[in-house]
């Protein structure tokens, strides 16, 4: 390829990206003012509610953005994994779910010093994710059952699970949340102008780098790599194609795990019904939009977070239902992945034999195939 | 109709695929498309067919210039072409697939639909039932499902990609006798394309000749083959040589093998091979050949009987057992079976390469991929992904994956789909892993190479197998009987 075509496609790639934002932020807009409501008045209280005040950042608003973006993170990483084995882990909502479970166990059975406690029920809650994703993995290869189907119902006896002890033998009362934790089993934030915990953002950076580093540079990671294009060609070409979906599965367990546990431990200090909050699924749109490019997921999970958090003022300020934010995440997703389409049919060839399918085309398969 | 395409160019990355193209085709006449592999027929086939846009140049339908760029454009104006696998959908019958992709409201007139398709068929002499089910047809009838399809939908310019490929000798007959009735009484345009000499000389018409992207000639039959091969090749080639066996020890042994499919149940086969001993394996597709190599390769379980290699019972066990005791196995399908479409050149020889450690060395990984293309010939740079190889060099890829000296090596039709030089050079790395003490077993539709190549021959017939001891007393003829299902010494004349 000539250096000038090569622009010319980066400057291509560019313009469709900008206009799919462009066009989402339009449609957007028009939502906002089918509803009654000011398009610039919506945003200004978006912008308030991430903590961008006239005044400057308000850090308790603020906080409130990491928050969510850290266990968010957590499962964007352990799903760029699956995404790059090319498997479709639905079921890490209810990993996230096992995960806060097994941290809640460790919370109320175990007594030891806080430098013990809170690392050993972070690790319990990583394992108890990487078990239930395990197992979704074991239906898959041992089973034939696909990780979608497999995932849902793992979800499904997930959250159930959790419901049970919450109302049962856990539960307190009411039966809406087990009791507090004590102090001693939680993280604590950094300080009470910027309450995020620096355990859970230096263990999510940490986790990232590696699992960024694992996917880009190691055997392994072009093994996954392989296998997410063809599983066929991938073990014809010595891939020990079985044992790296079982592991990328418990993997992003794992991480599923930590999410959850910071869910309990951090947000919530008890265990609540949906604990995961949709996060896991947050992150599948995530991941979706990334691709594989993993450096993307940090900035775009920190502007759904952003979004999601900005959007807790619009009810209180402007009498609009705080879903807004799903319609506007939606659009957005449905418009990056159009610009994808789009540009594999400008690229001048037909869509099915781009170089790279596109994120739909891939889903659209997996469906088929399961 | 007739078609003109003009300066037609076409890029992939760094390959130009269709290099300022301009060639007329007139209606009522076959002509054969000829260039060895990457010489970029398919490319300018699909561009004619809609697949493909071109990067500039125009296409003239009867003088007026047209525009399309989906297949069902051109299908509109009248350009259809029949891919090298039939696009059919398995589980649907013969008529359901031929109703599909018609113009038909929601609620087909069925019976009109069969009386169409039982009309056409009759006219071409093809033998289809209307209810079989697509996935239970030969590659052969799918293709004579897609051209009566591709004739109801009014097209008369048709394009074959690499028809014969394979299909039975009497399959082929039917269907040259179809296409040239189809050009002598109907009038259509048939572009035909292939890299088989003999094919291009006993159907068509006129010929053009294409090399690394390039038109490089056109001829008026009758030629001779020595100057189509000049033409392709810029050279006349001669036949490799044949080296004198001497076989060692046993490297794969099968003993009473029982495996079933679909469409074959296979029992009590007994195979051998020694090392530096080619074996060759005939048969219609189908016939139990595959299970076979499946079965010694362990990518299919058999029924019943052992499988050992070396002495060593792998009967059942994983794929990367085999590979661990040094079998090596190249499968027909290369973007299916072999090759990851996403990956590059460079990707695929790390993949493969013991010598890198747990983190990856992408230097060591380019210079490998730098050093395999320049021996394997291969078009294409270490950051090339594989998909945009043309097809002999992805099988040259696939050749430069297998390690120097395996113990044994399994091929599926490892020349399927290659011109005679690319077909000829596979063979000489295969020999030479083979002098080197590589055992070597291959599944082949083409007669000629089976003869050719193997030391001994098995023939496949419904699951029975019959062995040919000394593939040099066997003609191609009596080679074709047996795969008939005519035994040895039976009358081969009839």
């Amino acid at each position: 390829m000539t250096r000038s075509s090569l622009l010319g496609q980066r400057a291509l790639a560019l313009g469709i990206g900008m206009a799919s934002i462009a066009v989402s932020l339009l449609l957007t807009a028009l939502i906002i003012l089918a509803v009654g409501a000011s398009p610039l008045e919506v945003f200004n209280k978006v912008t308030e509610g991430i903590g961008l005040t006239p005044t400057g950042l308000d850090m308790v608003r603020f906080s409130g953005v990491v928050n969510f973006w850290i266990p968010l993170m957590f499962v964007c990483t352990g799903l760029l994994v699956t995404f790059t084995a090319g498997l479709w882990n639905i079921g890490v909502e209810g990993q996230m779910m096992f995960g806060a479970v097994c941290a809640t166990w460790v919370a109320q059975e175990v007594f030891l010093p806080t430098v013990v406690q809170v690392p050993l029920e972070m690790l319990a809650a990583a394992l108890g994710g990487a078990f239930w994703a395990a197992l979704t993995g074991l239906l898959k290869t041992r089973g034939g059952v696909h990780e979608i189907f497999g995932g849902v119902a793992m979800n499904n006896l997930a959250n159930i699970f959790s419901i049970y002890l919450i109302s049962g033998p856990w539960g307190n009362q009411g039966g809406q949340a087990t009791p507090p934790f004590r102090q001693e089993t939680l993280l604590l934030p950094m300080s009470s102008e910027f309450r995020v915990s620096a355990v859970a953002l230096i263990l999510m950076a940490v986790v990232f780098g590696g699992i960024f580093l694992a996917l880009s540079g190691t055997r392994w990671g072009l093994e996954l790599k392989a296998q997410g294009h063809s599983q066929r060609s991938a073990l014809l070409l010595g891939v020990p194609v079985e044992r790296n979906v079982l592991l990328a599965m418990a993997l992003c367990g794992f991480m599923a795990g930590l999410a959850g546990s910071v869910r309990v431990l951090f947000t919530y200090g008890n265990l609540r019904p949906l604990v995961s909050g949709g996060i896991g699924f947050l992150g599948l749109l995530v991941v979706l939009l990334t691709g594989t490019r993993a450096l993307w997921a940090p900035p775009i999970a920190f502007f759904f977070a952003a979004i999601l958090g900005g959007s807790t003022r619009l009810k209180i300020a402007l009498q609009l239902d705080q879903s807004l934010a799903g319609v506007v995440q939606g659009i957005l997703v449905l418009m990056v992945i159009l610009a994808n389409g789009v540009r594999g049919r400008l690229r001048g060839r037909h869509p099915a034999q781009a170089p790279e399918p596109s994120a739909s085309l891939e889903a659209e398969e997996a469906a088929i195939h399961g | 109709m007739s078609v003109e395409v003009r300066h037609i160019h076409k890029t992939f990355g760094a390959v130009h695929a269709n290099d300022d193209i301009s060639l007329t085709f007139a209606d009522g006449r076959i002509y054969g498309i000829l260039g060895e592999n990457g010489a970029g027929k398919s490319t300018l086939m699909k561009i004619l067919s809609g697949f493909y846009l071109a990067d500039s140049g125009q296409i003239l339908i009867d003088g007026r210039l047209v525009h399309y760029d989906t297949p069902r454009g051109a299908i509109e104006v009248g350009i259809g072409m029949l891919a090298q696998d039939p696009l059919d959908v398995g589980p649907l019958t013969v008529l359901e697939n031929f109703v599909y992709g018609q113009p038909v409201g929601p609620l087909p007139d069925w019976q009109a639909a069969r009386r169409r398709f039982a009309e056409l068929a009759e006219r071409l002499g093809f033998r289809l039932e209307p209810d079989m089910p697509v996935e239970r047809l030969s590659i052969g009838q799918r293709q004579e499902l897609e051209i009566i399809r591709l004739l109801a939908l009014g097209v008369r310019v048709l394009i074959l990609d690499e028809p014969t490929t394979g299909i039975s000798a009497e399959q082929k007959s039917v269907l040259f006798a179809s296409l040239q009735r189809l050009a002598r009484e109907d009038g259509l345009t048939i572009l035909f394309v292939s890299h088989k000499l003999e094919d291009v000389l006993e159907l068509c018409d006129e010929v053009a000749v294409l090399r690394l992207g390039r038109l490089v000639g056109t001829a008026v039959m009758p030629v001779t083959t020595g100057e189509l091969v000049a033409m392709m090749f810029g050279q006349a080639l001669a036949p490799p040589s044949r080296r004198a066996a001497t076989p060692g020890d046993t490297v794969l042994e099968v003993q009473d093998l029982f495996m079933a499919s679909e469409r074959v149940v296979m029992r009590d086969c007994q195979v051998c091979v020694r090392a530096g001993e080619v074996v060759g394996l005939a048969g219609l597709d189908g016939s139990g050949q595959q299970l076979l190599t499946r079965a010694c390769v362990g990518l299919a379980r058999p029924l019943g009987g052992r499988v050992l290699i070396n002495g060593v019972d792998m009967t059942g066990r994983p794929y990367r057992d085999f590979l661990a005791a040094g079998v090596s196995f190249g499968a027909a399908g290369r973007l299916e079976e072999g090759l990851v479409a996403g990956l590059t050149l460079a990707e695929h020889f790390i993949l493969t390469d013991a010598g890198q450690g747990w983190w990856i060395d992408r230097e060591r990984g380019r210079q490998i991929a730098e050093e395999r293309i320049a021996h394997y010939r291969i078009m294409g740079r270490p950051d090339s992904p594989i998909e945009t190889l043309s097809g002999g060099n992805q099988q040259r890829v696939l050749m430069a994956l297998i390690p120097p000296a395996p113990r044994l090596l399994v091929l599926e039709h490892p020349t399927r789909g290659l011109d005679v030089e690319s077909a000829r050079w596979i063979w000489e790395q295969i020999l030479a892993r083979c002098a080197a003490g590589t055992a070597v077993m291959f599944t082949s539709a083409d007669l000629d190479e089976l003869v050719t190549y193997s030391d001994r021959i098995l023939v496949f017939y419904a699951g029975q197998v019959t062995e040919v001891p000394d593939a040099r007393s066997v003609t191609v003829d009596e080679l074709g009987h047996l795969i008939g299902g005519q035994r040895v010494g039976e009358e081969a004349g009839r």
